[in-house]
């Protein structure tokens, strides 16, 4: 008789509790307010070279239970890549440098995360994956932050829609424009081999 | 002519000059795309959008130098008056 009044009072209080159990969740980067971008920086000896690119897609799941098991694709268009001179911009868009044309999106797929840390909504990994740029795939290990913002959608897009928010930012990593055979060893003087990238992008994940 | 040339020469230098200056004189390349910042309230993250404008760089300078230079040689092609005449 008791067990069967603690199951009768434990089952109720089981359901209304699941559901506020965090789940992976499947964040889109999309941003509607075009807030997201990538940042690109190169210092040659004769020249410096900073711009941005803020055409940003792609899915990611995370679970706040567990964020070493997060996974995604986020990739960029080519064609959003942007620096402040118009020439220069046109240029590296272009068939010489980093072809646009016949690789429209740059990519970084997440495979693995190394050294999760988490503080309250904080999650910093390294995170291991394919970065897939000028139609060279490499793997490469990015360090990133992860912010979870429970409930924040609303307060970004407007009361209508609810849902969370996943900020995800890295502001120290590099790779060799050599190793994506984008020009190897040439033009060293004015575009440096090592390209400087700083990511910061915020996914929705509707309700 | 030549007289005319040579002050069109230096009248072009000194504008080219003014107007970079004026426009915050930029030492770097040209800028055709003006880059516009601003910051997310709720992620913390700054987006950037691009609108179209025209900041005078070095190389703005250097074709007003190069066409200044044109004129101001092509005013050698012509004869001065001779005096007397």
């Amino acid at each position: 008789m008791r067990t069967r009044w603690i199951a009768f009072l434990v089952w109720p209080a089981l359901a209304l509790a699941l559901p506020g159990l965090a789940a992976p969740e499947t964040f889109d980067f999309k941003d509607p307010k075009n807030g997201n971008k990538i940042e690109f920086k190169l210092d040659a000896p004769m020249e410096k070279i900073a711009g941005t690119a803020n055409a940003i897609s792609g899915t990611v799941t995370f679970d706040p239970q567990n964020p070493g098991a997060t996974r995604g694709k986020i990739a960029v268009a080519t064609a959003s890549l942007t620096v402040p001179n118009g020439l220069q911009t046109t240029t590296m868009r272009g068939s010489q440098w980093l072809d646009a044309a016949k690789y429209p999106q740059i990519t970084f797929e997440a495979t693995q995360l190394k050294n999760v840390k988490t503080i309250g909504t904080n999650t910093t990994a390294d995170v291991t994956g394919t970065f897939t740029l000028h139609g060279v795939a490499k793997e490469v290990t990015i360090p990133v932050e992860m912010r979870y913002l429970k409930d924040k959608l609303a307060e970004r897009l407007g009361a209508n829609q609810q849902g969370d928010l996943l900020v995800i930012t890295s502001t120290n990593f590099s790779i060799q424009r050599a190793d994506f055979n984008i020009m190897p060893g040439q033009n060293l003087d004015k575009v440096a081999d090592t390209i400087h990238l700083a990511l910061g992008v915020a996914g929705a994940s509707p309700k | 002519m030549k007289k005319a040339l040579r002050i069109l020469a230096v009248s072009l230098l000194l504008a080219a000059l003014a107007f970079w200056a004026a426009t915050g004189a930029h030492r770097g390349w040209t800028v055709n795309n003006i880059a516009h910042e601003t910051t997310d309230p709720v992620t913390g993250l700054s987006g950037v959008t691009y609108e179209k404008g025209f900041i005078p760089g070095w190389d703005f300078l250097a074709a007003a130098a190069l066409a200044a230079g044109v004129m101001a040689g092509a005013s050698f092609l012509f004869r001065g008056k001779k005096a007397g005449n």
